[in-house]
Formats: C-alpha cells, structure tokens, sequence
C-alpha cells in the first residue's frame, strides 16, 4: 500500500535504529506527543530496537484519556434526555464516567451513535428535524477544523437542532506545562504530526527556544518514529534545540491556512481542565460568542458539580511521562481493558492500554515486554 | 505561562457490567465470559463444556455435530452477499468446523412488520443457492412476524446436523502443528462497515462468504491429518487462536508477514482504525495440521497460507512476530473494536 508500506520497510527501520545507535553518545529521554505514536512504538517493538540508554516516555496526546471525567458526565446526562441523538467518535464511547459509560447508558435506552465525521451528525440533524443532535467534540488540533466545519455548516444551513459539546484541548500549552513542572525529565520532544498538518510547526518555535529543547514533527508509522528519534538525538548531541520536521509529506511549517481560518472562526482560546493533570490555561477551545447558541451545555443548561477523584492509580504520572504503564502497580491486575482504573487504559491511543495489548506476558518489567529485537 | 493547579489525580472510574452491551456479542473477551459466567454454569454438560464450533453427539452409533447460530446483520444486502448467505454458510461451517459433513438445517424466521416481501424472496433465494453449494437440506422451519420497530427487517436463526467424517478437535492439537490460514482474512468485516459507513473504493470490496465444507472435505480427501479446524468469525483469527490456544494447553506463534491480507482491505482498516486480525470474517478458517502436510494443506486451500505453528512453551498464549522482528503477544479483543478519534 502506497504511503504506508514504504514507512513499515524492516531494512529501513533497522537502518534508522543502527543509525541512532551510533550517534548517541549520552543518554537521552524523548517524548513522544501522541498516542498514536506510543502505539505504534509498543506494537513495532520499536523501544526494543534502540539503545537502552535512550528512553522513549509517552506523552498526553490521547484526548479520550485527558476528557475531563465532569465532562463524560455531562455527555451522560445529555445523552439521557429523550430528545437527544448524542454523537461522537467511537473512542469516547466506552470511558466510564463517574456511574457509567456512554456504551452503557446506550444499553440503558440511550440513543447513541458513532459517527466518522461531526458532519454525519450535522446531517443525522437535519434528518430528524424533532430531536436534538448533541455532537461531543473530542480532541487536540486535528479534529478542530471538522469540528468546527459542522458548526459552521449547520450556521449557515440554519440546523438549529445540532450542538456540540466541546472538550477541545491544545497541545503547545500541554508541552509548556510539562517544560516548566519541576519534575520534568524530557529532553526533547516528537511533536504529533497530524496536529502539526493542521498547525504548521511554527508555534513550536518559541517553545524549543525557551527551552532549549528540540522539536521534531513527526509521523506515526515505525520508520517515521525512528527517523525523528533520529532527528531528536542528533539535535541532542550537537547541542542544538531547534524545531524540525520529519513528517515532511504532510507537515507544512504555516500548516493548513483553510482549516486554521475555519477554527479561527468559529473557535475561541480558552482555559481548559485535563483530566489527571489540572487546569493548563489557554489550553483548549470554545465556541465563539457568535456561535454560543450550538454549545451543548448552555442549550441544555447542564452544570455539574467538580467530580473528584480517588487518588489509586497513576494516570496523571502517566500522562506527564513520569511513569510507564508497567510501572504501575495496577497494570494488567486490578487495571485491564475490561475493568479500567483509568482513562489510558480504555482508549485505543491511551499509553496503558498500548502497552497492555503489546505486552508479551504477564509479569510487567520493562524487560518482560517484548523478546528484544537484534540490536545494532 | 505556567501551571498552578499541577496536582496529580487518577481517573477512577467504575465498570459497570449488570447490563448486556454491544461488546457481549463481540466475539472477544466479554463473550466468553458471557459463556462462562451465564451459561455455562445453567447448562454445564459435557458437549457444551467441549467448547467447540458445535456440539459433538454420539446418537445410535453415528457421529454427530450439532451446532445453531442466528443472524442479525445490518445492512441486510451487502457486496458478496446478503443475510440469507451468512444463515446457510454461518451454520453449516460450523459444522465443518466439527470435521462434519453438513446434512440438514432448521430454519427460524423472525420477520419485521412492513418487511417488503421482494426481499425475503431475494434472501430465500440465496438461501436455495447457499444450501446446494454446501449439500444441505433445509428440513424444517418457523416464521414469527413482530411489531415494526421490534426487529430490525428480518433475523434468521439456523441450526443443523451434520455427519463426523474426521476427529478434529482442540484437544488434537499439538506442539509442532502447523497452523494454515484459509485465504485473505478482513473481507467480510471491512464490507459490512463500508457499507455502513457509506465507504466507497475503486473496486468494492466483497464478503468473503462461502460454504466451507468442500474446502475441508478436499483436505479430508487428500488424506491431511487436520487436528483442528475454527472459522474466523467474530474477533478474526486473534480471538480464534487465542480460544484453541486456551483450549489446547499449548502456545502459538504467527508471523505478521505471512498473514495475507488483502492491500484493499488493509487500506480500508487503516481508514477506519481497525486490525484485520480482529475483524470478522464469514468464509475463512485456521486449520492446525501435522508441519508435513503444511504446505499441502495450504496449496488446497484457495488462498491458503501457513502463518505460524503450535509451540510447547508458554501454554494458552498467542504470539506475534512483527515485521519489525519483535515479539509480543496477539490478544483476544477485549470489548468492540471501535473508531479511533484521529
């Protein structure tokens, strides 16, 4: 398959990891953004392939795992009026919030659907002119535009039955949250690329230079992995800290003008809570004032009370790249896909649940996760 | 620009489980477990606890294989076939999967109120067809019409009987088996989804529903020892691996590159955020057969392709080798595979 094959070819990951074997001369601990690339490290086995001195840490690019859990509650509470058609992309759908999951208030009666496209909803909307459809705006930068393309539409096409409820989170503000914590131990980051093709890499810029931390943008199959490790070291070891871009076939340093300007307009910056982390400012999205009238949560006038949370497993270390998954005492026993303690065990980007579907036994040493790869 | 409230919580949420979800009848982890904690304590037996495709029935000195299955697709036509193809294949594999010869099929209706009679005919039809191609008859039936809205068009249970013509079982397993995938796996999945999701491609992909007793009875007549045989239906061949593997006591080992998997249906699950080897398929099986007959075996088999064998070590456990060259497990499917966000 063209675009893909050519990004899995063994010989060339190999070559990558040989490559980055030779020039490493220190140890160096990377972060990858998003958890699309924690998955395709964990399933590749790419952490295996390199050098033990370089540690791969897994960052909180997975807007399922970072929803905040008032949030999920909310989207129950709307999901179970009558009138509602509740949408949303299928990942959402099984996070539990604090009674229940979507998949179960959809078992409950619930009319719950997924959709591939927030658009799908806008026209589930017209379709059922006496229901009301509630889209749940998940998601970092990507999803934004589409987002924000369906508020537009329904705007214009006067679908005043639609409304989404937003949790749209940013990602340079997480990266700068991360930066400036005093626990923080990543020296350097691959930044997510499917952001990056909407966003462009020059909001990056200020970030590695404040820093003084190398940014690559980079893609998510194996040899795009390794390619910006790489890139990362290279920077590393020659003392540079520069925004660079790995994903060169998608990734434009001004990003995507159309999809930036449909955000711009219908989105506004805001202060947003990440679940397991806190409150990061100006690190998400809302509705614009003249848009205000398709958020979810004022046409339904939902408020609910801070949810607090008990304290037993360790998703926010997780999260930050403090903690693997396999250092958690819950992984894989009291903590599975079936039973999760925590969000990143539930969804399909989430770190935990990477490493439990890759792990190779049992027992959860870092070493029992794979049969190590030949190394250079 | 920094963080004030940086303090560290854990999501906790609670799972909840008293009642039936979507994922119970995924085919993965939650079914079985239906199966284990609802079932099988009702109904415990010795056929049942066989866990087979099929009940396995000695009855007045012949071998019987007994198996029902009911069929509840959405969209009710889609490209390869309809649901009358899945009600006459879906029952009589299973039968072939017990090493039977597939004899005779109930059949029990359930029809929704405004059903167009055009598309039963269209489904009977197939059903006719279905049934010669497998060389069963179907001996006995039930209609059920319901209120609209209380069924969705048309569901159809079958059940049949079919005759033992060679030991296969779990329990033939064996350290050294090989194990030989049937043809190109994600076919019958990947078509219902693009149909529901309104998918199109160059050329459309197609079910890969058959009748798969005539590709075993070749086996059979080749003189093949097959050990075991399991379709790959619901939860696809990681599911069904991890079920024998269970079953057997012993591990497996496949490799990535060996699996085939059509470029139209890996580009599609790629689309659509799923692994072929969880997604269903109607017309595939794995056979475990003795490593001499590997090649043979997988040379009678329209598309077939050994993909790995049996091991001694590390009973219950499936796994994979990457194209990358590392190893880790391929687990059963725990829940629904469902849509990424991005």
């Amino acid at each position: 398959m063209k675009y893909i094959d050519e990004y899995r070819d063994p010989e060339l990951a190999h070559a990558l990891a040989r490559e980055i074997c030779k020039i490493a001369r220190r140890p160096w601990t990377l972060m990858e953004i998003c958890g699309g690339q924690t998955h395709t490290i964990m399933k590749s086995g790419l952490h295996e392939m390199l050098p033990p001195e370089i540690q791969l840490v897994h960052g909180p690019g997975c807007p399922v795992c970072v929803t905040p859990l008032e949030l999920i509650d909310k989207a129950l509470a709307i999901a179970a009026r009558p009138e509602v058609i509740f949408c949303s992309f299928g990942d959402m759908l099984r996070v539990p919030g604090s009674e229940y999951s979507l998949l179960d208030a959809k078992a409950r009666g619930a009319d719950v659907r997924i959709v591939y496209s927030p658009l799908d909803a806008v026209k589930l909307a017209r379709e059922n002119p006496d229901r009301q459809v509630v889209f749940f705006a998940v998601g970092f930068e990507t999803t934004a535009p589409a987002n924000a393309m369906s508020v537009f539409h329904a705007a214009e096409r006067g679908v005043d039955n639609y409304s989404i409820l937003t949790a749209h989170v940013l990602v340079p503000p997480a990266m700068e949250a991360l930066l400036s914590s005093a626990d923080c131990r990543v020296q350097a980051f691959l930044a997510p690329g499917h952001v990056c093709t909407i966003q462009g890499t020059r909001e990056y810029e200020p970030l590695a230079a404040k820093y003084r931390v190398p940014i690559v943008a980079t893609g998510f199959e194996p040899v795009d992995i390794l390619e910006g490790v790489l890139m990362a070291i290279w920077q590393l070891e020659e003392g540079r800290c520069e925004v660079e871009n790995q994903y060169g076939r998608a990734v434009r340093r001004d990003g995507n003008a159309a999809a930036l300007a449909i955000v711009e307009r219908v989105f506004e910056v805001s202060d947003r809570t990440w679940r397991g982390v806190g409150v990061i400012p100006l690190s998400g999205l809302r509705l614009r004032p003249e848009y205000a009238i398709f958020d979810a949560e004022q046409r339904f006038g939902i408020e609910m009370p801070p949810v607090p949370e008990p304290a037993d497993c360790i998703a926010g270390l997780i999260l930050q790249g403090l903690k693997k998954p396999n250092e958690c005492a819950a992984f894989g026993t009291a903590c599975t896909p079936e039973r999760p303690l925590g969000a990143p065990m539930v969804s399909s980007e989430g770190a935990c649940a990477a490493y439990y579907q890759y792990r190779s036994t049992s027992r959860h040493d870092r070493e029992e996760l794979y049969y190590p790869v030949p190394r250079a | 620009m920094t963080v004030k409230n940086f303090t560290i919580q854990c999501p906790a949420p609670k799972a909840s489980t008293d009642r039936i979800v979507m994922a119970h009848g995924g085919g993965g982890r939650m079914s079985q477990r239906l199966f284990e904690e609802i079932f099988r304590p009702a109904f415990a037996n010795a056929a049942l606890d066989a866990r087979h495709d099929g009940a396995l029935l000695a009855l007045g000195g012949a071998r019987l294989a007994f198996s029902t299955d009911s069929y509840v697709v959405r969209p009710l036509f889609f490209p390869g076939g309809n649901i009358g193809d899945l009600a006459v294949n879906g029952t009589a594999n299973d039968l072939a999967m017990c090493g039977a010869r597939p004899k005779y099929l109930s059949c029990g209706f359930i029809l929704e109120e405004g059903l167009e009679i055009a598309k039963l005919q269209q489904v009977v039809e197939t059903m006719r067809t279905a049934a010669e191609a497998n060389g069963v008859e179907l001996v006995t039936g039930d209609t059920k019409v319901v209120d609209r809205g209380k069924a969705d068009a048309l569901f159809i249970n079958t059940a049949g009987i079919g005759v033992i013509e060679h030991p296969v079982s779990p329990t033939r397993i064996e350290a050294g088996d090989a194990i030989v995938v049937s043809g190109d796996l994600g076919r019958h999945g990947v078509a219902i989804l693009s149909v529901r999701e309104g998918l199109e491609f160059d050329s459309p992909i197609e079910s890969d529903c058959a009748a798969l007793w005539p590709q075993v009875e070749r086996m059979f007549a080749e003189g093949i020892d097959v050990h075991c045989l399991r379709d790959l239906t619901r939860g696809g061949l990681s599911s069904a691996l991890n079920e024998l593997a269970a079953a057997a006591g012993f591990g497996m080992q496949v490799e990535e590159n060996a699996i085939p998997v059509d470029a139209a249906v890996r580009g599609a699950c790629e689309v659509l955020g799923l692994d072929p080897l969880y997604v269903a398929n109607e017309g595939r099986f794995v056979a475990f057969v003795p490593a001499r007959d590997a090649e043979a075996a997988a040379r009678l088999l329209p598309g077939g392709a050994v993909v790995g064998a049996v091991t001694g070590e590390a009973a219950g456990r499936v796994w994979i080798q990457s194209r990358m060259g590392a190893r880790r497990l391929l687990d059963m499917l725990s829940g629904e595979q469902l849509p990424r966000i991005c």
